[in-house]
């Protein structure tokens, strides 16, 4: 394939993708570069080869985006011009799409590629472009109607692990066994943690995983357990321990949802960090960030400098202001990611508004089963109210029903629009000084609720950075 | 001395035995020993619920209801060999005096004779007349609901989730636990699902089961007290409004 052949197909995908934004039809974030790689199935490894820094690659079930705005925002800050995926388009056509976009006349505008990568694609994506640095941060339960079983998915990047090449720097999580367990037999891996004793938590979640050794079999024993399953274990059967982290994150105070502060190490030098993206989720996802972009050279310093300045990713954590209503946005998954965003909120106090959006579509997992595996019971007591929309409406009342939320603060509206205002209304109506409102939608909820505020003037209609 | 006052009849109480609580609860099982929990609670029934996990056996006498969920494939080897082991006695024993077990998915599998996964064959503990295969074809994916005939009545409808790779098939001492209105049911061909033998329950619905069939979380309650009478009344709209949405989801 000649470069010209694949500048004439690039010009054709931009062409199309700007038709799509024209006639107003979604996002149209992936729509380009899926129809570039159906023109060229290489168009990727093409591309990307234009980018004089080469790329970095991010795939875990949970954080994926975020890390990846907090590492694009620590590189910029480093003078990097980064071409990356923004808007969470993590399939091989959004990272198509982010090469395209960046494409101008046979050139690719920026000399660094970044791109979060879902877990279950990441073996066609390294296919097409061998990183510097592949970051492989968590694996959670998720979506089993399909991604499958995690067993399967850990199966499958061991087998990724262990055919890449020797130029590809494995950063990992220390503390998720499933993960860390992946560099045993590579040198050169840099790993990151949590060494905080006071982020321990009483026991494993209701929706634990990997808590059995992937070698023997044998149930993990745990000093602390910081998230889920993430935590300071060692297998009594086989002697695997988790590894000493080279990047760590130590004294973490935990604000709300308001933020996080925390003292970053590696290498012997720390420097304190707070950022506006809350919970110990958010921690983690800046010591993946940072790991990363150690690894490409940049110094700590810059590293924390470009966490603080981090805006929260689409959707994760955003804030907005609805005439008067300061509404968060907190998407949620899956029982792990749902699990501390829950969390978090119930640092919040009391009197919760809540506006809970669930769907069954694709992209959300069509099985609704998770929402029973998240922990809504540390919620429950601070709801004040909760209005559940969306198609599978109903059942999220009922598990916060269950969790211990009296069914007279409950109100099922499936239309969004109706919800929102609804919610809102309560919101203001209730307020002490600034009403709040808490929104937790699934992904197409999400995408939604977005829609209807950029209908209602309230947020950009698409993501932009 | 004063004549002892004559005792009050007990005040019925629930007890749950949940197999495997940390390996088979894949799917959200913990949402229907929830639903348990909370449904007893709201009607002043007393409720219990213990774990038993590898090694452990069973005596048979420890339980009203007993529950298996379904597991990941390694778990559920490992399940699978325990429970023909350590409890296969003990869960007989149960079922022998009347004790209620529901297994779900993998449970599901596990309580039948066999399920094979290539050449590799587990053996289940047979309480079930069933077998099942591992197919090469797709995972049996999707939102189903069904029609079941637990009583005398007009027949009732189950729905939820299946998400398995395994095709059952039933033996001629089974009977299925329903007739499928939509979805695949055991094998995606000959449109039953579950299977039932008395007071022995399988199926493959979760998404969890009970959350989006209040009423059979009812019915397992009052089979396992035994309770001749239907158990009080709950406010109920939204469990009818989450079983209405699931069928929804089904088509049906």
């Amino acid at each position: 394939m000649s470069a010209r052949a694949l500048d004439l197909k690039v010009s054709v995908a931009k062409l199309a993708g700007a038709a799509a934004r024209a006639s107003g039809r979604g996002g149209g974030t992936s729509l380009p570069g899926r129809l570039l790689m159906r023109m060229d199935p290489h168009a990727i490894a093409g591309l990307s080869g234009r980018l004089s820094g080469g790329s970095a690659v991010i795939s875990a079930t949970n954080g994926k985006t975020t890390t990846a705005a907090m590492a694009a925002a620590i590189l910029t800050g480093a003078g990097r011009r980064v071409v990356h995926n923004t808007s969470g388009a993590n399939m091989v056509g959004g990272i198509a799409s982010a090469l395209l976009d960046a494409s101008r006349r046979g050139r690719v505008a920026g000399d660094l590629g970044l791109f979060e990568v879902d877990e279950f694609w990441l073996g066609d994506v390294l296919a097409e472009l061998s990183p510097r640095v592949l970051v492989l941060a968590n694996l959670f339960r998720d979506q089993l109607d399909r991604y499958g079983e995690l067993d399967s998915i850990a199966d499958r990047w061991a087998d990724l692990v262990s055919a890449a090449p020797a130029t590809t720097q494995l950063v990992l999580n220390a503390d998720d066994p499933l993960v860390a367990d992946l560099g045993r037999d590579r040198p050169d891996v840099t790993y990151f943690g949590v060494e905080d004793p006071g982020m321990g938590r009483d026991g494993l979640a209701h929706a634990a995983d990997s808590t059995h050794c992937r070698r023997c079999g044998s149930p993990y024993r745990y000093e602390s357990i910081y998230l889920g399953h993430l935590g300071r274990y060692t297998c009594p059967g086989c002697g695997a321990t988790r590894p000493r982290p080279h990047v760590a994150a130590t004294k973490i105070r935990l604000e709300g949802t308001r933020g996080v502060a925390f003292t970053l190490s590696a290498g012997g030098v720390s420097v304190p960090v707070r950022m506006g993206l809350p919970g110990l989720y958010n921690v983690y996802n800046a010591l993946a960030a940072t790991a990363l972009t150690l690894r490409l050279g940049v110094s700590l310093e810059v590293a924390a400098a470009g966490l603080a300045g981090t805006r929260a990713a689409f959707g994760r954590g955003e804030q907005i202001d609805v005439d008067g209503v300061a509404l968060t946005l907190l998407l949620v998954k899956n029982p792990a990611g749902a699990n501390e965003v829950l969390a978090t909120l119930a640092l919040e106090g009391a009197d919760i508004d809540l506006l809970g959006i669930l769907n069954d579509q694709i992209a959300d997992g069509r099985d609704v089963s998770w929402i029973w595996d998240a922990d809504w019971e540390v919620l429950a007591p601070h709801v004040r109210v909760a209005t559940c929309a969306g198609r599978r409406a109903a059942e999220l009342a009922l598990r916060l029903k269950y969790a211990g939320v009296d069914s007279e603060r409950l109100t099922v509206i499936e239309d969004l629009d109706a919800a929102l205002t609804h919610a809102l209304e309560g919101a203001r109506t209730h307020a002490s000084e600034t009403p709040r409102l808490f929104a937790v939608p699934t992904y197409t909820a999400m995408l939604a609720l977005r829609e209807r505020l950029s209908q209602r003037g309230h947020v950009n209609r698409f993501w932009a950075e | 001395m004063p004549e002892p006052s004559p005792t009050p009849a007990p005040a019925p109480a629930l007890r749950v035995c949940a197999l495997y609580p940390d390996l088979m609860n894949i799917y959200a099982d913990r949402g229907n020993l929830l639903m348990l929990e909370r449904r007893c609670q709201w009607r002043g029934i007393g409720f219990s619920l213990q774990g038993t996990g590898l090694g452990s056996p069973l005596s048979g006498q420890e339980a009203d209801l007993y529950y298996i969920g379904g597991g990941q494939d390694r778990d559920q080897r490992l399940c699978a060999e325990d429970l023909r082991r350590v409890k296969a006695a003990g869960l007989t024993e149960a079922v022998a005096r009347g004790a209620v077990l529901l297994g779900v998915c993998g449970g599901y599998q596990l309580l039948g004779h066999s399920y094979a996964l290539g050449e590799d064959v587990l053996a289940g503990v047979g309480l079930l007349d069933v077998r099942t295969v591992r197919s090469d074809g797709p995972r049996l994916i999707g939102n189903v609901a069904i029609e079941v005939s637990l009583e005398d009545g007009p027949p009732q409808v189950l729905a939820g989730f299946e998400n398995h790779g395994g095709r059952t098939h039933l033996g001629p001492d089974a009977q299925p636990l329903g007739r499928v209105l939509s979805g695949y049911g055991n094998n995606g061909v000959d449109r039953f699902e579950g299977a039932r033998a008395g007071r022995v329950i399988g199926t493959y619905l979760h998404g969890p089961l009970l959350p989006k069939n209040a009423w059979f979380a009812d019915w397992l309650i009052r089979t396992a007290l035994n309770l001749g009478a239907p158990l009080a009344p709950l406010d109920d709209r939204l469990e009818e409004a989450a079983h209405a949405a699931a069928r929804r989801a089904a088509g049906r």
